[in-house]
């Protein structure tokens, strides 16, 4: 059971991995002048979209966990609206934090909200997907010995890599190399992008690893 | 408890950390040698031997002149302090334009200039004149009088000018019998003194003044120059430096300076004589602030202005005016006048002012007599300063020294010849002359950025010897058995045997020891004492962790998980030190440092989350305000920030300026009230957290202080500030009661504050002792019946247990007798006795800013508050931890904020962005001394180090104040024993000898934080000194660090001293209580 799962978060993952890569790509086909580092706020855009459809389509398939409450029409719409609402106040919450770690308040508040939406893509969504709207699931994954299933560990892992990934990506702005990557917020959100497939990648392999230490709790 | 080992210890550790500072400056803060020999005329440059004509035109025994015949009997040097180049140049569009009216103000201001340069282009001419950095007033003079290159140490000396012992211009113009005339600028005085016949000096130390020394030189230059009673007169004009100091170039008073200057020049002009050399200089230029002292191009291109009544050129001048090295002008006017060269010149004569009339021949033979003059003297300083001093390259010596030769060979031959040389050959060897005379002055000043390798290497491996010794012994301080014989007597003893050892081998001769050399040899015997002794008393080591590692080899996981939490912060503090290796880093590091703070505290509160501390706690809410909070100033106090002159795009924060600057009422109005609630804010906070805690009842000297000095403090300093953002110039003037005003308000600050830190230092126990049989009896009015219920629930706090133990120790044995003192704001007597002091720094630092800047200071006591909190809650809720020790993190974050506020307050580590106009606070007519000064100027700037430092026992304090806050909730497992009591830092007097190892660990553990710091700054110094930008990022970010380092490890052991003065003062306190006591 364990391998069958383990393999199926790979697909995923790698699902994943794939959507990002075709967003460079595929963009370029259609639209003129395309490019990641000189169309960054349409790439941001595309990236976002692409990677939040992909793993809405995929957990809706997979079903990490299943719901056990009922399941009418009236309940759906509203855990919709209540997601929604979510994404929307995290995204206000990660511009808030990049205002606070010095982004301009003002000039350039496009670009940071853009890399807001892009990290909460990254993060937040996959939350949702995973654990639905509730708060305290999310409060009790990201603890110590919080996690009850290998997709609470990849959702750990991936959202880890992602913000760090975020953070290590300002650290070449103040450099004088006039390199077209240096430009706010192109660093930081490559830098994400960076953490989240390496984080899709690490995931599966640290798991696999760590299988026989791995013991869940049920919930 | 023990506290002056204690002390002594940090001392010690602070000291260890200076002598490697030291001896690391010696080796990269450059010198240069000064020689003490000086030309002569008489073994002057050999005559040519060899047949032929022999002499050349230059004859040794010319009359009239010692090397060379004298050209011009007087000169007239008019020295215009930061006359930049575009001063002096005419520029025709902004003429065509606008006339001299409203374009730039400085623009076209010099109409004199241009006429003569128009009218006799023969006569006068105009160079672009440039100034080798340092451009700060005293390294150019030194550089104009001797002909040499100014280094890195002298421009910390600007303000404590120091006679100028190498040979130079001036005192070669006495030894030949000339009289040389100065008026002006009194920095002459202290750099040549007794060198003139006769002389005006006019103080400059106030650059606020405009008009005394310019005024004054007016007032004497023309009779002087018509007395006739000198060879050469030097006027030295400091208006247009302090109107760019004071209102920058952009700016009508500029316009006005400019044009009284020029009236000057015109009738100066009309009063010389026809043999009298005329030249207008500037020593330096200035930034588009009007600040220098830095080399960017606005620095360093000055003006020099040449001119004369008999024609003294020979061509006409060139499109683009030339430029000349300011050293340029020793040797050209020195053979002008007829004098010896200095012996230390590396200038280059300019050619044009020794063509002669006739034929392009004959001038340029006079001019290669020049040159062979000045190559001779060049060459033989050369070869004497390799004799004296080995920083030279051998190697390009030699070259030079063959070139020199060659040159010479090629010089001879020409004048041995018959017949008039060919023109061409002759101009090429003039070039040969002028390239030797070039390379050589690039040798020297290539060497003389030129360090000492050994040096720096032992003061770095110091430096690191002495981070690791502050951890080892922070380490060893937190395990039971300190031994202060075996861990600071002996290793001080090794130490002084070391040095004397040192001083045995100097006295016999065998090294030179210098105070610097002595004191890290004693630092490095010292360690090593230190180190010896603890490897021999290591046995308790291996006992403490033996238990832990029974676990097994599955707890080596678990363990290394252990380790990664605390190891987090460190890396954070990792980051910041690999920042200082990067000059992009240095110049953004106000921003990094945020960046790193913000991470920090995200990083504790996501941990203790991860951790599963935070769940069902009812801090966890606080806790994230509290977090808000402080990442609300972190990144408010980034509006506070100046730019530096590297950053062209950045844009200096408008608040910086100061609020006379604003033109609208309204917003200043705003402003002004803005500073005012940020005083009664500080003030208020203060009372307040005091009243909470019961210290504010006592009728001790500092309380009555608090109650009414702080008020009082506020109103002077708001006085001041109405004064100096309202009041017009004009005004001021006008109003003696102003300027009275403008005087005493500051200095009534200073002296209270002086007054506020004796009382606290004299008495500062604020407690207040109540009989509560007498307060039953009388019905017991409690001070303060506003907040009664606050202070019933706080306070009173029966301090009964050490009452007790203190009765017994007495001998007293009435343990039936109940204890009857109440006794108020005994739990936070230490914490309420370091937050005075550090409210009237506070203070102090408001009025040495700008009025805006009190804001950021607020931001500064409300972060460090936050901060406090923070700290002592995240180690309530981690309930293994020990609370005598301070964590890692909490000190990194204290540091890294110590950091972040000096850039919040204004500052950047490079020397033009201080405050020179701290200074002035209370003084506004100038200093006699330079330590007042310099005390300003350096609380100004170390602001943030000082507060920070004395405030760190805080640290350690704090998370026994809040223990009753805590106390409610946490689970109650420990100390249950004593049921409600809450004896706060009363804890800390119950274990003495744990609480003085706790400030000594404490003490340490800041110490080394800043120590690593310092080592990675001073590693960055020492592996980029050859890196473009050393001269302008590493090395001021060097001095400024080595300073703030110096005084945060003063303000450390003052803040800790001041802990044990509280200590004693209340063991003092308790005796008193229990003899009171009815028996």
């Amino acid at each position: 059971m364990r391998h069958t799962e383990i393999k199926r978060l790979l697909s995923v993952n790698v699902v994943c991995i794939a959507s990002i890569i075709l967003t460079t790509l595929v963009p370029s086909l259609f639209l003129e002048n395309f490019s990641v580092l000189g169309t960054h706020l349409i790439w941001l855009c595309i990236c976002s979209a692409s990677v939040g459809t992909g793993n809405v389509i995929l957990y809706l398939i997979f079903k990490p966990n299943p719901s056990m409450r009922r399941n009418s029409i009236a309940h759906k719409v509203a855990k919709f609206i209540r997601c929604c609402v979510y994404f929307f106040v995290s995204c206000i919450l990660f511009h808030g934090i990049i205002v606070l770690y010095g982004a301009p308040l003002i000039e350039s508040i496009l670009e940071t909200f853009l890399f807001a939406v892009l990290l909460s893509t990254f993060t937040t969504l996959h939350c949702l997907c995973v654990l639905g709207p509730n708060f305290q699931a999310w409060l009790r994954v990201f603890s110590k010995n919080g996690a009850m299933s290998i997709w609470d560990n990849n959702l750990q892992i991936t959202t880890m890599c992602s913000v760090v990934g975020a953070w290590l990506g300002a650290f070449p702005i103040p450099l004088d190399w006039d390199r077209p990557w240096q430009v706010w917020p192109i660093s930081c959100s490559l830098g994400a992008t960076f953490g989240y497939v390496a984080g899709l990648l690490i995931a599966p392999l640290w798991i696999y690893w760590n299988r026989k230490q791995l013991t869940y709790k049920s919930r | 408890m023990r506290r002056w080992p204690v002390l002594a210890f940090v001392a010690w550790a602070a000291l260890l950390f200076w002598a490697a500072l030291g001896l690391f400056a010696r080796g990269f803060l450059l010198t240069r040698l000064e020689l003490p020999q000086r030309s002569a005329c008489r073994p002057g440059p050999p005559p040519w031997p060899g047949p032929g004509p022999a002499p050349p035109p230059a004859a040794a025994s010319a009359p009239g002149g010692c090397w060379l015949p004298r050209r011009f009997a007087r000169a007239v040097l008019v020295l215009i302090d930061a006359l930049r180049f575009d001063f002096a140049r005419w520029e025709p569009e902004a003429a065509a334009a606008a006339g001299p009216g409203p374009g730039r103000p400085f623009a076209n201001r010099l109409p004199t200039l241009r006429r003569l340069l128009a009218a006799r282009p023969r006569q006068a001419r105009l160079y672009r004149f440039r100034a080798d950095p340092p451009t700060t007033t005293l390294q150019r003079l030194k550089g104009l009088a001797t002909g040499s290159l100014p280094t890195f140490v002298d421009a910390g000396s600007n303000f404590a000018s120091h006679a100028v012992r190498e040979d130079n211009l001036l005192r070669q113009l006495a030894d030949n019998g000339k009289r040389v005339v100065f008026m002006g600028d009194d920095t002459w005085d202290g750099l040549f003194p007794e060198a003139f016949s006769q002389s005006y000096f006019f103080p400059s130390f106030n650059v606020k003044d405009l008009h005394t020394v310019d005024e004054g030189i007016l007032q004497h230059l023309y009779p002087t120059v018509d007395g006739g009673e000198w060879e050469l007169l030097i006027a030295h004009f400091l208006g247009v430096d302090h109107c760019g100091h004071k209102h920058g170039p952009d700016h009508p008073e500029m316009a006005k300076k400019l044009s009284q200057m020029d009236a000057m020049l015109r009738s100066l002009v009309d009063h010389l004589a026809n043999d009298t050399l005329l030249l207008v200089a500037g020593d330096h230029g200035m930034t588009s602030t009007g600040d220098h002292g830095g080399e960017s191009e606005d620095e360093v291109n000055a003006a020099l202005f040449v001119y004369s009544k008999a024609p003294l050129f020979q061509d006409l001048p060139p499109q683009e005016p030339e430029t000349v090295p300011q050293v340029n002008l020793v040797p050209t006017l020195a053979l002008l006048l007829g004098v010896p060269i200095p012996y230390s010149n590396i200038g280059e004569v300019m050619a044009d002012l020794f063509a002669v009339e006739g034929d392009a021949a004959s001038s340029v033979l006079a001019q290669l007599a020049a040159y062979s003059v000045n190559a001779w003297q060049v060459n033989r300083f050369l070869h004497s300063y390799s004799l004296a001093a080995q920083d030279l390259s051998e190697e390009k010596l030699l070259r030079l020294q063959d070139q020199f030769s060659a040159i010479m060979e090629e010089y001879k031959q020409f004048l041995a010849q018959a017949g008039p040389p060919a023109l061409p050959e002759l101009q090429r060897l003039r070039s040969r002359f002028s390239r030797y005379l070039r390379e050589a002055r690039a040798v020297c000043a290539e060497s003389w950025a030129r360090f000492h390798p050994a040096c720096m290497v032992a003061g770095c491996a110091l430096l690191a010897s002495s981070c690791l010794l502050c951890w080892v012994a922070s380490q060893v301080a937190s395990a039971w058995g300190f031994s202060y014989r075996h861990l600071l007597l002996y290793p001080l003893l090794w130490g002084v045997a070391g040095a004397a050892l040192l001083g045995l081998a100097h006295l016999w001769g065998w090294a030179g020891v210098d105070f610097i050399l002595l004191a890290s040899w004693a630092a490095a015997a010292s360690q090593c004492g230190f180190f010896w002794h603890c490897w021999a008393r290591r046995s308790w080591r291996p006992r403490s962790t033996g238990p832990r590692s029974s676990s097994g080899a599955a707890g080596l996981r678990q363990r290394l998980w252990a380790r990664a939490g605390p190891a987090l912060p460190l890396s954070l503090l990792c980051v910041r030190c690999g920042a200082m290796l990067s000059d992009s880093f240095v110049m953004a590091e106000a921003q990094v440092v945020a960046f790193l703070l913000v991470s920090l505290v995200l990083l504790l509160v996501l941990r203790l989350h991860w951790e599963g501390r935070l769940e069902d706690s009812p801090f966890s809410w606080q806790l994230l305000g509290l977090l808000g909070g402080i990442l609300a100033c972190v990144r408010l106090s980034g509006l506070f920030r100046q730019c530096r002159e590297e950053t062209p795009h950045c844009r200096s924060s408008p608040v910086l300026a100061p609020l006379s600057s604003l033109q609208d009422p309204q917003t200043k109005n705003f402003y002004y009230m803005l500073c005012l609630a940020v005083l009664v804010g500080l003030a208020w906070g203060v009372r307040c957290w005091l009243r909470h805690y019961g210290n504010l009842n006592s009728p001790s000297p500092p309380v009555l202080f608090v109650r009414w000095g702080f008020p009082l403090l506020a109103i002077c300093i708001g006085g001041y500030w109405a004064i100096t953002s309202g009041a017009e110039e004009a005004l001021v003037q006008a109003h003696p009661w102003v300027q009275l005003a403008l005087v005493a308000f500051p200095q009534s600050v200073f002296v209270l504050v002086i007054a506020g830190l004796l009382l606290v230092l004299w008495d500062p126990v604020t407690v207040f002792v109540k009989d509560s049989r007498e307060a039953a009896a009388t019905g017991g009015p409690i001070l303060l019946p506003s907040s009664q219920e606050e202070l019933q629930q706080v306070i009173p706090q029966l301090y009964r247990r050490m009452q007790e133990s203190l009765k017994s120790r007495l001998g007293e044995t009435k343990a039936g007798s109940r204890a009857t003192v109440a006794a108020y704001g005994l739990g936070s007597v230490y914490s309420a006795a370091l937050l005075i002091p550090l409210a009237l720094l506070g203070f102090l630092f408001m009025v040495l800013h700008t009025e805006r800047l009190s804001l950021a200071f607020l931001l500064l006591f409300l972060e460090a508050f936050a901060w406090l909190w923070v700290h002592s809650w995240a180690g309530a809720l981690a309930s293994q931890a020990d609370p005598f020790t301070v964590p890692w993190e909490a000190l990194i974050g204290w540091a890294l904020a110590a950091a972040q506020f000096f850039y919040a307050t204004g500052h950047q580590p490079v020397f033009p962005a201080i405050h020179w106009n701290a200074a002035f606070v209370g003084f506004q007519q100038g200093h006699g001394a330079n330590l007042i000064p310099a005390l300003l100027v350096g609380a100004n700037t170390f602001a943030s180090h000082i507060l920070f430092a004395a405030g760190c026992p805080l640290l350690l304090l704090w998370p026994f104040v809040c223990e009753m806050a805590g106390c409610q909730s946490r689970t109650p497992k420990s100390e249950t024993d004593d049921g409600e009591e809450q004896l706060m830092e009363m804890r800390l007097r119950e274990a003495p000898d744990k609480f003085s190892l706790a400030l000594l660990q404490l003490g340490l553990k800041y110490l080394s934080v800043l120590g690593v710091q310092m080592l990675a700054c001073v590693l960055a110094a020492m592996i980029l000194r050859r890196h473009l930008m050393v001269w302008k990022v590493f090395a001021p970010k060097f001095v400024f660090e080595t300073l703030g380092f110096v005084v945060s490890s003063i303000f450390l052991l003052l803040g800790i001293g001041l802990v044990m003065r509280v200590d004693c003062a209340v063991s003092l306190w308790f005796k008193q209580v229990i003899l009171a006591q009815p028996r």
